[in-house]
């Protein structure tokens, strides 16, 4: 489903967090918002999921969820957002407890996000017993069990290790290629941005507005192949050159607080 | 190359470990102390019976049903007051933890009446309900009210705002975000309060039945001191120990079931 951004602003009190933000995302592309520390990506992305109101501009879409979308707008947040009193199972079934569901199609439905995320074995466990990893790939089955048309994911793999996120990369690539959506991704991890958007939104520091739009020519599912090293390389280089100087003044400007 | 030396360990330490076998350690050798100073002489039987003896006249009180019969008194006003005091300071506190407009006007009021020791309260609360027992049982209903209240309230505050914004997300509905996180998110707190409200729904019993009643632990304690009767004073303070265990022992039961997750 297509996402419209127009004249997106929004303030926190005094201070202006987001400003003049217009920008268009096509069905099923995923698009990366990088940027400096708090540059305002993740509001942003709460604003393009309705958990924030914006204090300017608007927010819309065209075209219709897919066939069996529960909640066209679903988070994959970065602490998990998990419930620790609930198992696996239990934490991806809540956003069905309050859908018009057979007992089997809610079954079901679970049993798939289970599957397409590794944890069918984990189902009993509760988030406790799981490493990291294993916690997002809940957070990301309880968000594909609504089968979303626009998938906000805020900055997914930072709380996880190098190696974990590596994994997760090519979990998410694979999950992708089977449950087709729009998605955005907030990130602070410039090799994240290459490996997996098609566009890179490249946001100034506050109050963030695009700065630059980059956009990766070689299919996401192609850019693992050992022959794009250099072409993710030379993406990272590129963005890092775009965002080093705001960076490094966000940087001051947060010391100079 | 000049001689290898070992570095020298500078960890350890500040890491609390359980000692299982320390605690009945050191309760034994109070016992034991006291006894021998009882037996040597040291202490006046008088004023502090042995330990023997307060066993002794703890197990004639409890076969003669005198222990039975107060204690059971007691329980009749610590159990109405307990779930009176529970039940609405449940309900103001999560209405205040959920609800801005009852925070606003709640959070004055209970901040405000918290610190007045209710024990202050009996003679008023005599007054409105008569010597009898509503009079004690309001005011353990009150004195659990407080410390539940801002419990329950303090507890939902404590629920990590994300996993609301999560369910929000997902388009949950309000009640069900109440039902299903504010309320399990905050029932260690709720479950904590519990343990405070126990202990000073048992401190209250005691005080209003050494102010006005014929029957109780507290009532029984206050007499037996007016007796000098210390042996059986202080079976009442072992039996109030005793039911401070017990409910301790009850809640965290209840603590180790509905917070099996952790």
């Amino acid at each position: 489903m297509p996402l419209h951004l127009e004249g997106v602003g929004h303030r926190y009190g005094a201070v202006e967090a987001l400003a003049g933000i217009d920008l268009d995302i096509a069905d099923g592309e995923t698009v990366a918002l990088i940027g400096p520390s708090g540059c305002g990506k993740s509001t942003l992305l709460g604003i393009a999921g309705g958990l924030l109101q914006p204090t300017a501009g608007r927010v819309t879409v065209s075209g219709e969820p897919p066939a069996g979308s529960l909640n066209p707008f679903t988070y994959v947040f970065q602490d998990f957002a998990l419930l620790p009193w609930r198992s696996v199972a239990d934490n991806v079934g809540l956003p069905l407890e309050h859908r018009p569901l057979s007992a089997a199609e809610r079954r079901e439905r679970i049993d798939a996000a289970l599957t397409l995320t590794g944890l069918t074995e984990f189902a009993a466990a509760y988030p406790k017993q799981l490493s990291g990893g294993m916690r997002q790939r809940v957070g990301i089955a309880r968000a594909l069990v609504v089968r979303p048309a626009v998938l906000l994911l805020d900055e997914p793999l930072s709380a996880l290790d190098a190696q974990t996120r590596e994994l997760l990369m090519e979990d998410l690539l694979a999950i992708w290629a089977k449950e087709p959506c729009t998605r955005v991704y907030v990130t602070h991890n410039l090799e994240e941005a290459a490996r997996l958007a098609d566009r890179v939104v490249v946001l100034s520091r506050r109050p963030g507005r695009i700065r630059d739009v980059l956009s990766i020519e070689v299919p996401v599912a192609e850019r693992g192949a050992p022959r794009h090293a250099g072409l993710l390389r030379e993406v990272h280089d590129r963005l890092w050159s775009m965002i080093r100087d705001e960076v490094v003044t966000a940087d001051r400007e947060v010391r100079d607080v | 190359m000049s001689e290898r030396r070992p570095v020298p360990f500078r960890g350890g330490g500040f890491d609390p470990k359980p000692r299982r076998l320390l605690p009945w350690i050191v309760f034994a050798v109070l016992i034991a102390a006291w006894q021998g100073a009882s037996s040597a002489g040291w202490l006046p039987a008088l004023f502090m019976p042995s330990p023997a003896t307060v066993v002794r006249a703890l197990g004639e009180l409890w076969l003669n049903g005198t222990l039975v019969e107060h204690v059971v008194a007691s329980l009749q006003r610590i159990v109405p007051g307990w779930i009176i005091g529970t039940a609405a300071g449940l309900a103001i506190g999560l209405a205040m933890g959920i609800f801005s407009a009852a925070r606003a006007a709640g959070l004055p009021i209970v901040s405000a009446l918290f610190p007045i020791p209710k024990i202050a309260l009996l003679p008023l609360l005599i007054l409105w309900f008569g010597i009898g027992e509503p009079s004690k049982v309001a005011t353990i209903a009150l004195g659990v009210f407080f410390p539940t209240a801002i419990a329950a309230y303090t507890a939902c505050d404590a629920v990590p705002r994300n996993l609301v914004r999560m369910a929000q997300s997902f388009g949950v509905p309000a009640r069900s975000i109440v039902s299903k996180i504010l309320l399990p998110g905050a029932m260690p707190g709720i479950l904590a309060g519990f343990r405070i409200s126990a202990s000073v729904a048992l401190l209250l019993v005691v005080a209003a039945e050494m102010i006005g009643a014929q029957s109780g632990i507290g009532a029984f304690v206050l007499a037996a001191g007016n007796l000098m009767q210390t042996d059986q004073l202080l079976a009442g303070v072992v039996m109030l120990s005793v039911l401070g265990l017990l409910i301790s022992w009850a809640l965290g039961t209840i603590e180790r079931i509905v917070l099996r997750w952790r």
